[in-house]
């Protein structure tokens, strides 16, 4: 179902009943054999958030953010009409229209607006939806990896990223001028051509940082297009260029950084 | 319902207000001084009874060392953190204070915590609500600051239930201002309010959208604010009185106390005025005296108000907002009436300042509109609704001290995160978890909330558990934690060490601790029961005068009466509970015949087969007992 169609289908609505809108995710949607697939109040057929029958809050069930907002696995998305829908769960799931309910309803607006605001706040941000979607493809960025991390964890050491290919040469040449900058403020030296450099450096960097977020945008039109196609290997191939672009982005944000600290210590 | 009345409340640094939505405006309930403004004052006077408020002030000056102010200051805090507030303010601590231990403030020979020593003050606002409506009050919203983090917050809601308050709900304050603004300006567009209190300082933008009041990002500082200006203009007193006079009063409560009352005459003087005068009686029958122009004024303070300026810089890069896509500017606090501060925040928003709501008043004001939204909502809030935010990152500690931020600050609340963990040695059965909030990478330099505990780990070679951890921050701003081992599907039992709070125990203990130092509450509430009964009597006289009984009295009977009714009426008023009660039992006993007679006639008209009005029956004044309870709607 298309998005347009979906959004034409419930016209002003925000209860989106998953189930029938996005069958594909049915299995992730309510876990099999649980008792939960009907509405706890009136017996309805329920909805993930809350009842369009009756408009109780439901107890939270496990979905993907892309789900609770009855959204296919795509990464061009309307901001506004997120934002919309947002607005509209919120005045259905907010704990502030439960404050007279009972302590059980009370805990599921809390847990269903919690994770409202959990999904508006990944999925609003295009580079936190495109990182959220890799993760639920199981991919994880190398800098968020939690083997990465835990291995981090075990042995005391710092996390290292591993320099992209062909960014080695250049950041080969930053990292050393950036060793010298520091070591002239150690002595108590300036070097102004050096700090000009570095400032040049950085920009270029910087630079780089935005085209990459033009380039994620290419891949995400490629995605979105291989979504219903069923071609796994084509998938998988963009699936792993955005994990590299993001890898490597997320590599010289760390490096424009470092350059910062370096020019302001 | 009476039942379901919700108060706002406003527990601030200098002053404290209790507020409530009439129809479909928010007012404040006043005390019984008559003053909208209860100064958030608490002194132990000679009988060791709490005073707090207005009749508190004198023992600042009288007996400092029984009276406490700013206690807002140190709401939260362990005593590691207060070392600058105790050289600027005079709190007493316990002589066996512990490091790690909740502060203990001494009044007198007695010791109260802050939370304790702010109940003091939400109980007289809640008499003051309850003499208001002649009904109890249990059910409050209370307002902090944005910038207030976790311990604070539970240290306010800790305060509320020690004071008898069920807190449905802690709003921050520049939030709750602009919900009294947005009540009559409906209207979307980005809202900046700029609230410059007592003791603290707040920034915070919203985006109105057809109701929703959504906050992007919030900053401030919960050290800065009138207090500072305060201290800043006692300290040159004191130099200069030490450099002119040759006299160092600064250790005298006395002494200091009176500059401060003095100072701050001079500083609200200033605000209206070109220039001040500080004429101060000191120690030795001489006095200071000493003209300050606004000017020198307004360079004295330049400082401290710039220190405002970072945390709305930081607000609107966090907004993503440049100050020309700022729609309106809200003032907030007291310290707003400063002319210095308002042409401050006019120069960073680019616009005038929005004054028409009394700075002082505004933020309870919103407390009122959040109450009415949370017991329905009425007309004037149908459709409000706030979106807040946290305002500080949560994190926790990861090896080598690290802080690994696990919900970013400006996160809407109610807001969570799962974080796994496993064991590091075969058949560990504890996880330790240290949470942390701050923006700071070392999480030394972060603010520690809590240590958890995780029990019962399932015994299982290294590394094999995975537990699932659960952080979620309410909609209060208070962090909850749940964990469950996934291999097991065992609830992993939690154990919590709030690094500054109270325990539900020390709370309970409070609860019942504070009606020692509570008599007047007792006695309000006997007071108000006896003008519901005096109401009751006299509606049922009324109606009593009407009915073919009272002609069958003589005059002489119906102009006692008369007096007695009188009588009642005036003392009714009074907060005098004796004299009330007094007055009632007077009154049924001089209608004790008029009740007869009234008895008699509807028992012969029962028997000429007609119909009992119920009403005369049940609601006639009888004799000898008093006359049933009013049943309040
Ligand atoms: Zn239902």
């Amino acid at each position: 179902m298309s998005r347009a169609g979906h959004w034409a289908a419930q016209p002003g609505a925000s209860v989106v009943n998953v189930l029938m809108a996005n069958p594909e995710s049915k299995s992730s949607l309510i876990m099999p054999g649980e008792a939960t697939s009907t509405c706890w109040s009136c017996g309805t057929m329920r909805a993930v958030h809350f009842c369009s029958a009756c408009g109780k809050v439901q107890p939270p069930v496990p979905v993907n953010y892309f789900t609770f907002f009855a959204l296919p696995r795509k990464l061009n998305l309307d901001t506004a009409l997120l934002e919309r829908e947002f607005y509209e769960l919120s005045r259905k799931l907010h704990p502030d229209l439960y404050a007279r309910a009972d302590q059980q309803e009370q805990e599921w607006s809390m847990e269903q607006s919690s994770l409202l605001n959990d999904a508006y706040r990944t999925l609003k941000d295009p580079i936190k939806r495109t990182e959220y979607l890799l993760r639920l493809e199981g991919v994880e960025l190398e800098e968020q990896s939690k083997t990465a991390t835990e291995k981090a964890r075990a042995t005391g050491e710092v996390k290292k990223q591993v320099v992209p290919p062909d960014l080695l040469e250049e950041v080969f040449e930053l990292n050393m001028q950036l060793e010298e900058l520091r070591m002239q403020k150690k002595m108590g030296e300036d070097d102004p051509a050096l700090i000009e450099e570095l400032r040049k450096q950085k920009l270029k960097f910087e630079e780089k940082y935005e085209a990459l977020f033009e380039e994620l945008k290419g891949y995400w039109n490629q995605w979105d297009k291989l979504v219903d196609s069923g071609d796994e290997e084509a998938r998988g191939k963009v699936r792993d260029q955005m994990l590299d672009l993001l890898n490597r982005r997320n590599y010289i944000r760390n490096l424009v950084r470092d350059v910062n600290e370096a020019l302001e210590n | 319902m009476s039942s379901d009345r919700i108060v706002g409340i406003d527990l601030g640094t200098t002053n404290s207000l209790v507020a409530f939505m009439e129809g479909d405006t928010p007012v404040v309930i006043p005390g019984d001084d008559g003053l909208n403004l209860v100064p958030s004052v608490v002194a132990l006077d000679e009988r060791d009874q709490i005073i707090v408020g207005n009749s508190a002030r004198k023992y600042l000056i009288e007996t400092p060392e029984r009276a406490v102010y700013s206690i807002k200051r140190l709401m939260g805090r362990g005593i590691e953190d207060i070392q600058d507030e105790l050289k600027l303010f005079p709190f007493r601590l316990a002589e066996d204070m512990q490091a790690g231990e909740v502060l203990r403030i001494k009044l007198g020979d007695k010791t109260f915590t802050p939370p304790e020593i702010s109940a003091f003050i939400l109980r007289q606002l809640k008499r003051n609500a309850e003499r208001f409506f002649n009904a109890p009050v249990t059910k409050a919203v209370i307002t902090v600051p944005a910038y207030f983090n976790d311990a604070q917050r539970q240290a306010t809601k800790d305060a509320g239930r020690i004071a008898g308050l069920e807190v449905l709900r802690l709003v921050n304050e520049p939030t709750a201002a602009s919900l009294a603004y947005g009540l009559d300006k409906k209207q979307n567009g980005i809202v900046a309010v700029y609230d410059l209190g007592g003791g603290t300082f707040d920034i915070s933008i919203l985006k109105l959208h057809d109701g929703i009041f959504e906050v992007i990002s919030t900053n401030g500082d919960t050290h800065l604010g009138g207090d500072d200006i305060d201290n800043l203009l006692i300290r040159i007193a004191l130099d200069d009185i030490k450099g002119d006079m040759g006299l160092d009063v600064s250790r005298s409560g006395e002494a200091v106390a009176t500059i401060r009352k003095a100072v701050i005459e001079a500083k609200i003087a200033l605000s209206a005025q070109a220039s001040a005068k500080l004429d101060i009686e000191v120690p030795g029958g001489k006095r200071y005296q000493r003209e300050v122009t606004r000017e020198q004024f307004e360079q004295l303070i330049q400082p401290i108000i710039d220190r405002t300026v970072g945390p709305c810089k930081q607000a609107l890069k966090d907004a993503k907002l440049k100050p020309e896509q700022i729609d309106e500017a809200v003032l907030v606090g007291g310290s707003t009436r400063i002319p210095k501060v308002r042409a401050l925040v006019e120069d960073m928003f680019q616009r005038k300042p929005h004054t028409d709501l009394n700075p002082d008043e505004v933020v309870a004001l919103g407390a009122a509109v959040q109450a009415n939204i949370l017991s329905g909502g009425s007309e004037a809030t149908e459709n409000m609704l706030l979106l807040d935010v946290t305002p500080l990152s949560l994190g926790i500690e990861v090896a080598g001290g690290v802080t690994d931020k696990i919900i970013l600050r400006n996160s809407t609340i109610p807001a969570s995160a799962t974080q796994y963990y496993t064991t590091q040695v075969d058949g560990q059965a504890n996880v330790a978890i240290h949470v942390l909030q701050g923006e700071r990478e070392l999480a030394k330099d972060c603010r520690s909330l809590a240590r958890f505990d995780l029990r019962g780990v399932p015994p299982m070679p290294a590394g094999m558990p995975r537990i699932e951890v659960k952080f979620l921050i309410d909609a209060n701003g208070i962090l909850h934690v749940s964990a469950r081992e996934q291999r097991s599907g065992k609830e992993a039992e939690i154990e919590v060490q709030p690094s500054y709070g109270l325990t539900d125990e020390q709370v309970e203990s409070m609860i019942l601790d504070s009606f020692d130092y509570a008599e007047e509450d007792f006695r309000q509430r006997q007071v108000i029961e006896a003008r519901n009964e005096a109401e009751t009597i006299m509606a049922a006289l009324d109606k009593g005068k009407k009915s073919p009984a009272w002609e069958q009295l003589t005059s002489d009977e119906r102009k006692r009466i008369a007096k007695l009714q009188k009588a009642l009426n005036q003392v009714k008023a009074e907060d005098e509970y004796q004299a009330i009660r007094k007055a009632i039992d007077a009154l049924n006993q001089g209608t004790m015949r008029l009740a007869e007679l009234m008895m008699d006639s509807a028992v012969a008209t029962a028997l000429k087969g007609k119909t009992i009005d119920q009403a005369d029956l049940g609601e006639g004044p009888q004799s000898g007992h008093p006359v049933a309870k009013a049943d309040f709607k």
